[in-house]
């Protein structure tokens, strides 16, 4: 009985990360499999006919495959690298600075997280084209550079930075800035980890925005270049769909299982799940 | 640098609706080691705090050597503190905790980055700040922990790195929040020596908050003992002990705690407990006050008051006998007795007290000090 409590929880997540994986595998299956066997339902991992070779082959070859990967690297990069210069002051300020209106500013962007990018996409959108920036690849990163999850993110971790070492700091004659990269954000890595992992991982799969934006192929991101590349081969080549999506995949798989340490103690200790 | 002075003039501070200090006014000498004690949450960190600069008081003034500061940024007041929780910069060795304030201090901007530093400081300087900090750490004993971080020390060598960083400067005056308030008995003590000898070494200014009254009255120079945001009383550790201003004060100094007996003063001035005379004098208005009196003071005497007694507690040269009034069994008296004596009770665990009249002390239903008299042929 105790032993069979003690399993249960075990198999019970362990059923529930199956299916969650479930998808991944399915693509994996594909993108090695021969369009024969493409809508066998079987889960069986070795496949009558081996085609990995073939299926990535064409991923790789008959679209820009690299142009796609270099142009998701440049947007996520972007973004990233603005949304943590820019969060990391004002969480820091939220946290840790005194000023009238703090709790209302708290306030704000706590509301403004509830607003979601669709809705903002049409001003957005003509504000670009107005500003002849379509088709760039600021315009695909643009929106993104205030980011106010980070910001809050940020928050929830700066708070629990004990403030008699920023007195301390500000006694020794630290500056504000030194403090808050030198000293809160450097007790933040966790959450700095996390950040990176959710934002990175979001961009770079994100299909609606850059499908908004763009039209050139040669600035398309993974996803809507696997858009194009299924448009061109008229969806009916699965198995080097799949191989192109389990190679925009990878990347972030990796960047996760980097991270994944500092990750999961980010959203632990900041109380973000 | 020579040691300032530090001055408050009717500071006051409040947070929200709550008035945390009020009206403080308060006179920090050159080169005194003045302690500041009272009870936990009174104000002692915030009047601490608004010296250094982290909070802006809400009216008053603050000086140092006589120069107004309130509006000078707490790098720039030139004072070294320690904080109660230590503030340990986590991420840095003990070598570079302690060197921070000398490195803020000495080297640019550039030379206190990590990798173009190497190539911008000034070696002379470098080596200076090397030997200061050594020297801190040796007088600390902490030597041997230069090279690990803050996370891998003790509570006690925390707080003697955070003492560290404090004393590698030579700054207008030193503030102490509750410094030794994590060491054990032992290292308590010795620190106590440690820094009254480095007190008497540097001359400097000391502000120290505490609320063990040992290190203050062993240390101290003056006390100031606080009381829900007011100074309750600011005198030697003397003064303090033997005239105390009100009651909050003889209660919070002295172990064990002071014995208050209840009493009246009547209206021809006889000062009375229980229906009896005590031999005692006042010219303060008839109506009830309390008699404060210290353990030591208590004696056995066949014509005193009849006690019980609960407990006797050793304290190696001293007894501490805990006992209640038969009269009132509220009215809770400890005497102290050298050990060596019999404790001379009866067989029920009963025996009379009572006290050296000239040393007791009056205080009125508000509680302030009164003069007493204490007629000639009365000195029983
Ligand atoms: N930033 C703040 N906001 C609101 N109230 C505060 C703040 N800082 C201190 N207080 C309140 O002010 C009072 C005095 O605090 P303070 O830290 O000065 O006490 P203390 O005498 O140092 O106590 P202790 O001996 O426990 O350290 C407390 O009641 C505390 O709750
Ligand atoms: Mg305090």
């Amino acid at each position: 009985m105790a032993t069979l409590r003690r399993y249960v929880p075990h198999v019970v997540l362990t059923l529930g990360a199956g299916f969650m994986l479930l998808p991944f595998y399915w693509m994996f299956l594909t993108s090695i499999r021969s369009p024969a066997e493409i809508f066998d339902i079987s889960l069986w991992p070795i496949p009558r006919n081996f085609d990995a070779v073939e299926n990535y082959g064409r991923a790789a070859s008959q679209v820009p495959m690299a142009r796609f990967m270099l142009n998701g690297v440049i947007v996520c990069l972007g973004i990233l690298v603005v949304q943590v210069l820019t969060a990391v002051p004002a969480a820091y300020a939220l946290a840790k600075l005194k000023f009238p209106g703090r709790k209302l500013l708290l306030a704000l962007v706590i509301a403004a997280l509830c607003v979601p990018i669709q809705s903002l996409a049409l001003p957005l959108f003509v504000g670009l084209a107005k500003a002849k920036l379509l088709n760039s690849y600021f315009g695909m990163m643009m929106p993104f550079f205030l980011s106010v999850f980070a910001i809050f993110l940020f928050h929830q971790s700066f708070r629990r930075y004990p403030d008699e070492i920023v007195e301390a700091a500000r006694m020794d004659g630290f500056s504000e800035m030194e403090i808050c990269w030198g000293l809160v954000l450097r007790g933040s890595l966790p959450a700095l980890a996390a950040f990176s992992v959710f934002s990175l991982v979001a961009h770079w799969n994100d299909l609606f925005w850059p499908m908004v934006v763009v039209s050139d192929i040669n600035l398309a991101p993974p996803p809507l270049g696997m858009l194009f590349f299924s448009d061109a081969e008229s969806g009916a080549n699965y198995g080097a769909l799949m191989a192109g999506a389990a190679i925009t995949t990878t990347p972030m798989l990796l960047c996760f299982l980097l991270a994944r340490r500092q990750f999961i103690a980010g959203i632990t200790m900041t109380g973000v799940k | 640098m020579t040691p300032q002075s530090l001055d408050l003039v009717g500071v006051g501070k409040g947070f929200g609706a709550d008035d945390i200090l009020k009206n403080i006014d308060l006179e920090v000498r050159p080169g005194e080691f003045l302690s500041l004690v009272g009870m936990s949450g009174c104000g002692k960190s915030t009047l601490l705090r608004i010296v250094a600069g982290l909070e802006r008081p809400d009216r008053g003034q603050v000086f140092i050597g006589g120069r107004d500061v309130i509006d000078t940024d707490p790098s720039d007041r030139n004072l070294a503190m320690v904080f109660q929780s230590y503030a340990l910069y986590p991420h840095m060795t003990v070598r570079q905790n302690i060197a921070t304030p000398l490195r803020m201090r000495r080297l640019s901007l550039p030379a206190r980055l990590p990798l173009v530093g190497r190539l911008a400081a000034p070696g002379a300087v470098k080596a200076e700040i090397d030997r200061s900090v050594l020297d801190a750490a040796q007088m600390l004993q902490i030597d041997h922990l230069l090279d690990r971080k803050p996370a891998q020390l003790s509570g006690g060598q925390r707080q003697r790195v955070a003492l560290a960083r404090a004393l590698v400067r030579s700054p207008a005056a030193f503030l102490m929040d509750e410094p030794l308030s994590n060491l054990d008995a032992k290292l308590r003590a010795h620190m106590r020596d440690e820094l009254a000898a480095l007190h008497r070494r540097l001359g400097a200014t000391f502000l120290y908050v505490t609320h063990d009254q040992v290190e203050a009255m062993t240390m101290s120079s003056r006390i100031a003992l606080m009381s829900e945001g007011r100074i309750e009383q600011l005198g030697t550790p003397d003064e303090i002990y033997t005239r105390p201003a009100t009651l909050t004060v003889a209660r919070f100094i002295g172990v064990p705690t002071i014995n208050l007996l209840p009493v009246r003063i009547g209206g021809d001035g006889v000062i009375s407990a229980y229906g009896r005379d005590l031999g005692l004098r006042s010219h303060h208005a008839a109506g009830p006050a309390t008699l404060g009196l210290r353990a030591e003071d208590l004696h056995r005497s066949d014509e005193g008051f009849e006690v019980r007694i609960h407990r006797a507690e050793m304290h190696g040269a001293d007894r501490f006998i805990q006992c209640t009034l038969l009269d009132d069994a509220s009215v809770r008296f400890t005497l102290r007795q050298s050990a060596r004596d019999d404790i001379g009770a009866d067989g029920d665990g009963r025996m009379r007290l009572f006290f050296a009249p000239e040393r007791a002390h009056l205080f009125d239903q508000s509680g302030l000090r009164r003069e007493l008299r204490v007629p000639e042929k009365a000195a029983a």
